[in-house]
């Protein structure tokens, strides 16, 4: 591609996206320039550069890999600590959260998973419930404790005879947010598929329907609105994860 | 010893020492501006740091250098150590170390009395600094791991307070390191032979 071509399709792909994601897309690609001053050198070394961080966040999936105790709880909190109001955050504003119709709604499953009939919100309403109260760490640097409630993921797993040797678990969701996860995070016990908040039915700007509640995780590899799950193994990367968020992203 | 048939004097740093000092300068900065950069996502400052002050150009591309750069940072890092702990060195050179030595040398030098005829023996304050930003890397290194695995090394992170705490020691150590660094860079300028003797060797 001449620059042309390239800077076309950059701002291209910038028209797609929601104004916040797309001052983080240009600023990104306005970064890799930037960088290549400091460098002293020309864009080629910018991305020989970007080549080496991608190498060493692959490398660092690994690690963080090897370092996860599929036995190791996250620490648990009063529910005297609980943020209220829970801070809202997204890949938009808020009030642009989806609105998903619950008498229509099904979860659909796909992939390497033995039973794949949709569930309805009731069917999954009445699965064996959950309660944790734990911190969600945003990759910005906040944190907040939640008291989530939902069914132990590993169970629904279980139910619908999804392959525990398979390598990701893929998340759909309504606002077209996709996030992947390592079946070893999926199996861990505090992992829940969450359908309450604080005590009430998922607020809309919390996910509703359901959210995955991945508490070994950082936030973004906690899904919201899911709609879709798949069990597979070809990598999927996910929403952020495009941009250069660390994919493993274990707490 | 003037009777001896000459040779060269050892060097005031040896080489291993040297090229971990570069390792670790170029380690440090590049630690401290994408740091900056992950800070600005939701500072702890009243308002962002300037943009000159960070590399990645968001958040995302400075926590892929923050993270690539800690490996740098870690393994020389113990090397270093080793090194020093093994060959005796950073006892010769560190000790004995008092408060009452720190306070008489830092007189002499606000005082224009300090001299640094031989480089190779460090005064109580060079003593103080270099054992101080050896502690609070240590602490920065801690508090990171604890914001870095806050689960698989919840111990860690239970230590610094929990999650929002090792967060602020994250960032005081950084600060101390940065006030280390103004002192320390300073001071090369003031005094150039010492500079030389970095890279150099003598």
């Amino acid at each position: 591609m001449t620059d042309n071509e390239t800077s076309y399709v950059l701002k291209l792909a910038a028209g797609r996206l929601a104004p916040p994601t797309r001052r983080l897309f240009l600023r990104r690609a306005l970064g890799l320039g930037s960088l290549a001053m400091l460098a002293g050198c020309d864009v080629t070394d910018g991305a020989t550069a970007e080549r080496a961080l991608d190498a060493m966040s692959d490398f660092n999936d690994r690690v963080q890999a090897w370092l996860f105790d599929p036995h190791r709880l996250a620490r648990e909190y009063p529910a005297a600590m609980i943020a209220r109001p829970f801070p809202f955050n997204a890949f938009y504003a808020r009030g642009a959260s989806p609105t998903v119709d619950p008498g229509g709604f099904t979860l659909e499953l796909t992939g390497r998973i033995g039973n794949k009939t949709p569930w309805t919100l009731e069917q999954l309403h009445a699965l064996p419930r959950e309660t944790q109260i734990t911190r969600h760490i945003c990759i910005e640097g906040w944190s907040a404790i939640g008291k989530w409630s939902g069914v132990r993921f590993s169970h629904f797993l279980g139910r619908v005879g999804a392959d525990p040797r398979a390598r990701y678990v893929t998340l759909r969701c309504e606002d077209n947010y996709v996030t992947s996860i390592d079946m070893a995070t999926a199996l861990h016990p505090q992992t829940q598929l969450t359908f309450w908040f604080d005590d009430q039915l998922l607020p809309r700007d919390y996910g509703f329907p359901m959210k995955l509640r991945v508490p070994t995780k950082l936030g973004f590899k906690n899904p919201k609105h899911v709609v879709s799950i798949e069990v597979g193994n070809d990598y999927s990367g996910g929403y952020w994860e495009t941009y250069g968020y660390n994919w493993f992203s274990g707490l | 010893m003037s009777l001896l048939p000459s040779r060269p004097a050892a060097a005031i740093h040896p080489l291993a020492v040297r090229v971990s000092h570069w390792i670790n300068a170029a380690a440090t900065i590049v630690m401290i501006m994408s740091g900056l950069q992950i800070h600005n996502a939701h500072p702890i400052l009243p308002a962002p740091v300037p943009d000159a002050m960070t590399i990645g150009g968001w958040l995302g591309g400075a926590i892929r250098w923050h993270f690539a750069a800690m490996w740098v940072l870690a393994l020389n890092g113990a090397f270093y150590l080793v090194h020093g702990l093994s060959t005796g060195r950073l006892r010769r050179k560190l000790l004995p170390l008092s408060p009452a030595l720190v306070l008489r040398d830092l007189r002499r030098a606000l005082s224009g009395r300090l001299g640094h005829a031989d480089l190779s023996l460090y005064n109580g304050v060079q003593r103080f600094l270099y054992a101080g930003v050896i502690g609070v890397s240590a602490v920065a290194v801690l508090s990171g791991l604890a914001i870095w695995k806050p689960v698989q090394l919840g111990a860690v992170t239970a230590l610094m307070g929990d999650f929002d705490n090792a967060r602020l020691v994250h960032f005081a150590a950084m600060a101390a390191i940065v006030m280390f660094l103004a002192i320390h860079v300073s001071m090369s300028l003031i005094v150039p032979r010492s500079l030389k003797a970095m890279i150099s060797g003598r």
